[in-house]
């Protein structure tokens, strides 16, 4: 299956024709097409987050192509279905960089298949910006770049800023329970909330691990009662953080407090048991995110597409955000080198920050990542809004205790 | 290790009663169609997959109370077991041919389940699903009772069938030995239809639990085989109560094993009680 983004040269002149004809003259587009490869899964069970990174990168190149497109050139997005598969990505990248002959490639959606892409990307020499990699130390690679700023140790950095966010309660907690979900990103982060959490002095009541995919969360929510913790830090990615909510919710138990680290955030708000609910983000669509005109200009696209495309939540956060960066960042590069050259690029992003719409990011710690961005949001009268830090807290939000 | 409270022993017993009846309705149709007709109908699952999405579209778009889609889903789903069982002897499928076959079906459902639903996990918010009661200390979610109550009623009323009415004699007759069933006057054929058609049936009802109480996504299929077969297996093939019992024993060791370590260790034990079945069982196999 292969989808091409792409503004012709015949369209472009009735473009040109058409504006001219319309008023101010903008921008045009010349010469062959840069060619972008990539994959995602667009079907199979990462289909569902998958189709995100689509529509965001149907926008950035739509809306790269009605300026000057990249380096006076229309842009073509060459788009593979790699099938949720690590193997299929890792042949696709390959095909796409021998077969395709494309200029430059993007990452694809989820750690195993960017590690795959990383691979191929390293056998070429090709720069490879990516958009969700979970665990930073696989990214050994010298020319990937990483555009979900989450710092090159976030199973440290991501608890402590959560325990940071829970310390300015009025009575913050004293007791923890760690329940984590075996999926390998997620579990990263909770053994590393693990020794936070002792690092910090607080005590850990239950620390209870699953196999992704676990079926029954009945045991789970009764061990978690039975614990009584102050704070339960749930080591969840999708849906798993629903089902666990309502299995607790058949015994009649609401965590006094509680972390969700990869929710599916449209199902999670929904849930009336979800009430006050925290999670990681780069990014919310409410200021001060927002005040930054090209998010608001992308939230409003988003929006609109992401309704028409049916997807039932239709908020721009941390994968649609880290996805228009991944764009943000190789675009960055290509016109500051003026040129396709992969390591030129590589070379200009490690020494420079890019603004993206999550912060500025930049690439010169370990493994070419560089600050954990993630912040703190919040489930509050069914809406995501950001508690922590301060700085990037929704106007007059602030985290909310039981 | 701490030793779990009462009532963490006490609700988790009662949740693997539950998880087990699931095991056993779904185990029910497929030790049939294994014991009786000799096909390993790995099928089975995705059947009750489509039930369970069926009873979603039913009950979440058209505003069906779950329990009523039963009243489409139990007919529409024996016909197609029929399809399936007169298409595999047009074909003279073998026992271990079947297991290819019914593995090629499943696929085949999954991708239509992925391109009609998506593969975006679903949950079924229905009256049932937040229904529960208190016992002393211990709660009682209404949907898993549901699913109690129909997998006792189903294998008692298929184990009552096949012991008691001619119409079990003469399938058990046919499965025992077809040639000389037929010669008795028995149609074996026409019992084999009703069989799968009554396994896929089954299918159905093993698929509203499934909605009433978990969450769907076509991968999903694939999670319950391992343990379903255990229950099967541990069972006896062709015996409706046998996959309710052996499920469970199954389901209870599974949750008293999460309340007392790690929940990731769960898996092992259907596992390491099959193992120990077939060994005390070499003999048989």
């Amino acid at each position: 299956m292969k989808t091409v983004t792409r503004l012709s040269t015949a369209w472009t002149a009735a473009a040109l024709l058409a504006l001219a004809a319309a008023g101010p003259a903008q921008a045009a587009t010349s010469g062959p097409p840069i060619r972008i490869g990539s994959t995602l899964s667009l079907t199979g069970p990462l289909s569902g987050t998958a189709i995100i990174h689509k529509i965001v990168g149907e926008i950035y190149v739509d809306q790269l192509n009605k300026k000057d497109g990249l380096l006076g050139r229309p842009v073509e997005w060459v788009v593979k279905d790699d099938q949720s598969k690590p193997d299929l990505a890792r042949t696709l990248y390959e095909q796409l960089i021998t077969v395709d002959k494309v200029d430059l490639v993007i990452g694809p959606y989820a750690t195993p298949n960017i590690v795959s892409a990383m691979g191929v990307a390293q056998r070429y020499n090709k720069i490879l910006v990516h958009h969700t990699m979970g665990i930073p130390s696989l990214a050994k690679y010298d020319m990937q770049f990483p555009a979900w700023s989450v710092g090159p140790n976030p199973e440290t950095t991501v608890p402590n800023t959560v325990l940071d966010a829970l310390a300015t309660l009025p009575k913050p907690p004293k007791t923890v329970a760690i329940v984590t979900s075996k999926f390998p990103s997620v579990f990263l982060m909770s053994k590393g909330a693990q020794e936070v959490v002792k690092k910090r002095g607080l005590s850990e009541v239950l620390f209870l691990e699953w196999e992704f995919g676990n079926r029954d969360y009945g045991a789970i929510a009764n061990r978690v009662k039975d614990a009584k913790p102050d704070f339960v830090w749930v080591g969840a990615i999708g849906l798993e953080g629903n089902q666990l909510l309502d299995a607790m919710k058949k015994i009649d138990y609401t965590p006094p407090l509680h972390f969700y680290m990869y929710p599916a955030p449209g199902p999670l708000a929904k849930l009336p048991e979800a009430k006050n609910a925290l999670a990681a983000s780069i990014f919310e669509q409410h200021p001060p995110f927002t005040n930054n005109p090209v998010a608001a200009e992308f939230v409003k696209l988003y929006n609109d597409r992401a309704a028409k495309a049916g997807l039932a939540d239709n908020a721009v956060e941390t994968q649609a955000a880290a996805s228009f960066s991944t764009w943000q960042v190789l675009e960055a590069a290509i016109k500051a080198t003026n040129g396709l050259n992969d390591k030129a690029m590589s070379d200009w992003l490690k020494k420079n920050q890019v603004d993206t719409i999550q912060g500025k990011l930049r690439f010169d710690k370990t493994n070419n990542y560089g600050d954990d961005l993630m912040r703190v949001k919040q489930i509050q009268n069914g809406q995501w809004v950001t508690v922590w830090p301060k700085e990037w807290a929704a106007p007059g939000a602030k985290i909310l205790g039981q | 290790m701490s030793l779990p409270s009462a009532t963490l022993l006490a609700q988790s017993i009662l949740s693997g009663v539950f998880i087990g009846a699931l095991y056993g309705l779904l185990g029910l149709g497929l030790s049939l169609s294994w014991g009786m007709l000799r096909q390993i109908n790995l099928a089975h699952f995705a059947l009750a997959f489509l039930g369970a999405y069926l009873t979603h579209q039913l009950t979440a778009v058209a505003h069906w109370d779950p329990l009523l889609t039963l009243l489409v889903i139990v007919p529409a789903f024996f016909a197609l077991g029929v399809l399936m069982q007169a298409t595999f002897a047009r074909f003279a499928i073998t026992p271990f041919n079947s297991l290819l076959v019914t593995f090629g079906l499943t696929v085949i459902i999954e991708s239509a389940i992925q391109a009609i639903w998506t593969a975006d996990p679903r949950m079924l918010d229905s009256a049932y699903g937040h229904s529960k009661f208190k016992v002393g200390a211990l709660y009682v979610p209404l949907p898993e009772l549901l699913t109690l109550v129909f997998a006792i009623a189903l294998a008692l009323l298929t184990w009552a069938t096949l012991r008691y009415t001619d119409l079990g004699k003469a399938m058990r007759a046919a499965a025992e030995d077809a040639k000389a069933a037929a010669a008795f006057g028995v149609d074996v054929r026409r019992l084999a239809l009703l069989l799968s058609g009554a396994s896929a049936a089954f299918a159905g009802v093993a698929g509203l639990c499934l909605a009433l109480s978990f969450t769907l996504a076509p991968s999903q299929i694939y999670a319950w085989i391992g343990v379903v077969f255990a229950a099967v297996m541990i069972g006896g093939l062709g015996n409706p109560l046998g996959p309710l019992v052996a499920g469970v024993v199954i389901g209870v060791s599974e949750s008293v094993t999460m309340a007392i370590t790690a929940p990731a260790w769960a898996p092992l034990v259907s596992f390491s009680l099959l193992i120990a079945v077939l060994l005390a069982r070499a003999e048989k196999i």
